[in-house]
This record gives structure tokens, C-alpha cells and sequence, in this order.
């Protein structure tokens, strides 16, 4: 038996007015980058007189804003594509060995990692990267993918044990290798979880502040969070430019999320049933 | 060996490989390093516990823990609270919920250096501006340079970033409730709170449980909001244990010294996680 009840008009007005809370900091960001700094006095929430679109320009000249989001898009693309190819891969090799010792201790080897904090690890990864030469964007990348092996074999690990073995016994049955059954046959199945974990890493990438700033030696292999830490002494008082910097730093995320919104909340709900 | 068992052994130790020399044996560096005298570079010499037993005597040290498990405490239980309220609105019979569930997830999409510049601003001009027309003399002037009220600010950023991960978390276990098992409770004449008490909240408990020891485990290690709202300041009011391994390492020659707190820190991690666990899993097999 259903009882259809109306809709909750209090509750959604009220969860309306909560959702100003993350709308207002961002209007207040989209205003601010678009003002004279003479318009700033006062609490700063009223429209610009006559928007100023060369805070932007100012902006994107100071920071050399360019390169800055070549090397963020670079080294999030570059991190995302290497992650979804090889942890999965690792995630299927010890999902289908779990009855091995040896797998198994692997397992929680990669998985216990998600519970060392990174201080601990920061100054010698400074050396060691420094050493190799990988100082820089190339760098970077590569040390998403080998520390998000933790979090990730969890979640792909979980996922491939729910795929039926029987899809894999009838390709080998057909003469096909392990190498080309996880290629031809596992691999596209986990698209659901692969958009997980790309969503979850792009966001890591593209986001992240501590790992650029102590691993990244070059001014030119900054990325975009980077570049404002940069130049916090430079805005100081020049506030207008300063939030056109901010907003042209958020932006891409923001754009990419309005057109994904749905698939990438799926995306992590999906992360978090399993 | 068979074929198939060769190849599943090429497909973990590339990644092995890689993962032992890039995360376990920095690990163990950072445990050797610990016991010497290092200031980073060149030479440095064997000083067994010395370090562990300076960092006792450090209120500095001692200050960043306290610190951080205050700002942790309350920025967890806050989150929590928050996230579960907005989740089980978004759940209930409403309008525009896939709109209002696109706008409460914004935050997470969002650098937190970048939110902590923009909150660091509103702190210092906005609100003061806010407060002054309403009256309000506590919030009139920049709370970040207030020793007693900037730790309220790093609150107020990482729980307005928080929140949007955890809804989604509370949100799919939500949709774990069958909607019959209410119908039934509403069918017996339970109020609202009753049935959130009795049904709901028992049904979402390991999400509860999740939610907590993540929150808890990553509050801990705050930085990124730290760097943009007050560097660690006044003085060395809001200095986290991150932020005070960070400078005094890097910046301050105490490379070893701060690799001694690092490992410190990493058994209070550690050892906090697995409590938390233990209790509310307890909590969830008695509730």
C-alpha cells in the first residue's frame, strides 16, 4: 500500500535557502572579479557599476594563466588515463587471485597505505623525485597513480569480484590469454567503476596543493592552485584581479561539472555503496 | 607455474615495484631519519631516541596537537551533523532535488586553497561590513586575526567544503532503505524524530561509521585551508601538526626533528582510526 503524500514545500524552500550558503561565496567571487577596486568599501555583495573584463586579462598575463592550466590539464589528464589503464589492471590480477596468500597479503600490502599520513613521507619523496629528475609535471603524474593504487584497488577490487567468472571461462575456452581476456572482456565491464575512479582522481589532480607545491622545482610546471599561492604577496591589495585569478582557476572544474552534474554524482555514489 | 598464473604475476609487480620504492621505503627513511641528527642535506649522525624525547618537551609540538584535535573534533561532529540534516531532506518528498543535490555537491569540484583565499577575504572585509550594520560588535573586526576566533574561521571552510562529499556518502545510504520499512513505521504511528531513531539512523549506521573515521582521519591532517586563511597564525594559534612539520622541515632545518613528529603522527592516525572503528562499530552491532 502507497499513501501519496504532496510535496514538502517547507522543506524544500528551506534546503533552498541552505543552498545559498555555496552560492553566495561564489556570487560574491563572480561580483568581486568583476569590480574597480574603489567599489570595494562596504560588504561587497551589490553588483558592479560597469563590469571590468580586464581583470581578467590582467589576471591572465600576471599569472601567465596559459600555461599554468596547460600544466594543471596535463598533468590531470595524464594522471586519470595512466590511473583507470594500470590500477585496474592490478585490481583484477589480485581480485581473482584472493585465495592466494600471496595476493591476499598484497591486497591489504596496497590497501593499508590509505592510513599513512603524507608528512611522513614528504621530505624523502622530495630527494628521491629531485634525484630522478622527476621534479616536474611528468613527475606528478606518476605519483598519482602509484599512490592512488591504495584507494583505488579497494574500489575496483570490490567491483570485479561481482563480475561473474563464467564471461571470462568462455574466452578462454576460445584460446584467449589472461592479457587479452582483462583487454577484451573485463576492462569494458568496468566502465561504471572506471568512471568512479577517474572522477575521484581528476578531482585529486586537479585540486591538489601540497604534493605540486613540494614536488614541483620549475616556476614554469606550476598548476593552477600553485600559481595563486605564488602570487598571493603580488595581489595583496590588488583584490579585483586577484578574484579574476581565483574564478579563471576554478572555472574549468565548475564548467566541467555543470555539464556532467548528474554523472558525476552518480559517479561517486557509486564509490560509496560499494 | 601455468601460463594464466604467470601472467597474473606480470600485472602486480610492475606496480609492486613501483609502489615500494615510491611510498614503503619512503616510509622507512622517514623512520631512519628520525633517529638521526639530519638538517635535510650532508652529513648526519646516528642520535637514537633523542628527537622522540624532544618532541615531549616541545609546547610548540604540543600545541599543534592540541590544536588540531580541537579543530578536528568539532569540524567532524559539525560536518556530520550538517550532512546527515541535508541528506535526509534531499531524501524526503521535495521539489528541485536534483538541482539543490547539484548545488550542495559545488564545493567538492572546488580547490580549497582557492576557497580559503576567497573565505580569507570575506572574513576580513565582508562579514566585519556584515556585522557592523547588524550590530554584531563579536564579529566586527577580522576574526582571523583574533587568536581566540580564528580557528572558528578554518572551521567554517572545511566544513562548507566537507559537507558537499558527505551528503552524497548519506545520500546512498539512504537509498539503501527499502520505502516500505517506513511506510510500515508511518502505517504505526511513528513521529518523524521516532523514526529516524529507531529505523533510519540504525539502517545508515556503517555509512555513519565511514563518514566519521574519514572526516576525522582528514581533518587531521589539515593544511591546504590553513595555507590560505591565516598561515598558521596569529602567532602560532592555528599552526596544525602538517603546517608545523611542513615549516619547521622544509623551511626550518628541523628535517629530522619533524620526521620524528611526522612518524608520531602517524601512529596517532593510526591508533584514533582504529578506536573510532572499534566504538562505532560496536555502536552499529547494538543499535
Amino acid at each position: 500500500m502507497v499513501r501519496r503524500k504532496g510535496v514538502n514545500w517547507w522543506l524544500t524552500a528551506l534546503l533552498a535557502a541552505c543552498s545559498l550558503t555555496v552560492l553566495v561565496p561564489l556570487y560574491f567571487t563572480v561580483v568581486t572579479a568583476l569590480k574597480q577596486p574603489a567599489e570595494l568599501a562596504g560588504a561587497g555583495f551589490d553588483l558592479p557599476d560597469d563590469p571590468q573584463w580586464g581583470n581578467f586579462a590582467e589576471a591572465w598575463r600576471l599569472t601567465n594563466y596559459p600555461q599554468a592550466a596547460l600544466n594543471s590539464a596535463l598533468i590531470t589528464v595524464g594522471a586519470v588515463l595512466l590511473t583507470l589503464l594500470t590500477n585496474s589492471l592490478v585490481a583484477y590480477a589480485i581480485a581473482r587471485n584472493l585465495h592466494s596468500r600471496v595476493f591476499r597479503g598484497l591486497y591489504f600490502y596496497f590497501v593499508s597505505a590509505l592510513f599513512v599520513p603524507f608528512p611522513i613521507i614528504m621530505l624523502p619523496v622530495i630527494k628521491q623525485t629531485s634525484a630522478l629528475g622527476l621534479d616536474n609535471q611528468l613527475g606528478l603524474i606518476f605519483l598519482y597513480v602509484v599512490y592512488g593504487l591504495a584507494f583505488n584497488i579497494f574500489l575496483y577490487v570490490g567491483y570485479i569480484k561481482s563480475i561473474p567468472r563464467s564471461l571470462e571461462e568462455a574466452a578462454r575456452t576460445d584460446g584467449a590469454g589472461t592479457w587479452t581476456v582483462f583487454w577484451r572482456v573485463i576492462f569494458p565491464l568496468l566502465a561504471p567503476m572506471n568512471a568512479t575512479v577517474g572522477i575521484l582522481t581528476f578531482l585529486w589532480a586537479w585540486n591538489d596543493f601540497l604534493l605540486p607545491l613540494v614536488v614541483l622545482s620549475s616556476p614554469s610546471a606550476r598548476t593552477l592552485p600553485l600559481v595563486q599561492y605564488v602570487f598571493q604577496n603580488q595581489f595583496s591589495s590588488d583584490y579585483t584581479t586577484a578574484f579574476a585569478s581565483y574564478l579563471m582557476a576554478l572555472a574549468p572544474a565548475l564548467l566541467v561539472y555543470l555539464f556532467a552534474q548528474r554523472w558525476v554524482i552518480s559517479g561517486v555514489l557509486r564509490g560509496a555503496v560499494k | 607455474m601455468t601460463r594464466t598464473a604467470r601472467a597474473f604475476y606480470w600485472m602486480v609487480i610492475p606496480a609492486l615495484v613501483l609502489f615500494a620504492v615510491f611510498h614503503t621505503l619512503p616510509v622507512l627513511q622517514g623512520f631512519y631519519y628520525s633517529l638521526t641528527d639530519s638538517p635535510g642535506y650532508g652529513a648526519h649522525a646516528f642520535v637514537g631516541l633523542r628527537n622522540y624525547l624532544n618532541l615531549l618537551r616541545d609546547d610548540r609540538v604540543l600545541d599543534a596537537y592540541v590544536f588540531t584535535f580541537q579543530f578536528a573534533i568539532v569540524a567532524t561532529v559539525l560536518t556530520n551533523a550538517i550532512a546527515l540534516a541535508i541528506a535526509l531532506g534531499l531524501n524526503a518528498r521535495i521539489r528541485l532535488r536534483t538541482t539543490l543535490r547539484g548545488v550542495f555537491f559545488i564545493p567538492n569540484v572546488l580547490a580549497i586553497l582557492i576557497v580559503g583565499y576567497i573565505f580569507n577575504y570575506l572574513f576580513a572585509n565582508a562579514l566585519p561590513a556584515v556585522a557592523q550594520a547588524l550590530g554584531i560588535t563579536a564579529l566586527s573586526s577580522n576574526i582571523l586575526v583574533n587568536p581566540d576566533l580564528a580557528w572558528l574561521g578554518i572551521v567554517v571552510v572545511a566544513v562548507w567544503q566537507a559537507v558537499a562529499f558527505n551528503v552524497i556518502i548519506y545520500l546512498a545510504g539512504l537509498q539503501t532503505i527499502p520505502g516500505d520499512v517506513r511506510e510500515a513505521a508511518t502505517v504505526d504511528g511513528a513521529g518523524a524524530w521516532r523514526q529516524f531513531r529507531s529505523i533510519v539512523f540504525p539502517l545508515i549506521a556503517p555509512f555513519f561509521t565511514i563518514n566519521m573515521v574519514l572526516s576525522l582521519k582528514n581533518f587531521l591532517q589539515v593544511f591546504d585551508h590553513i595555507v590560505a586563511l591565516t598561515n598558521g597564525g596569529p602567532g602560532t594559534a592555528t599552526t596544525s601538526v602538517s603546517l608545523l612539520i611542513y615549516q619547521g622541515g622544509l623551511e626550518g632545518g628541523e628535517y629530522a626533528y619533524q620526521t620524528a613528529n611526522a612518524v608520531v603522527y602517524f601512529l596517532v592516525i593510526v591508533a584514533v582510526s582504529v578506536f573510532q572503528l572499534r566504538v562505532l562499530q560496536r555502536r552499529e552491532m547494538s543499535a
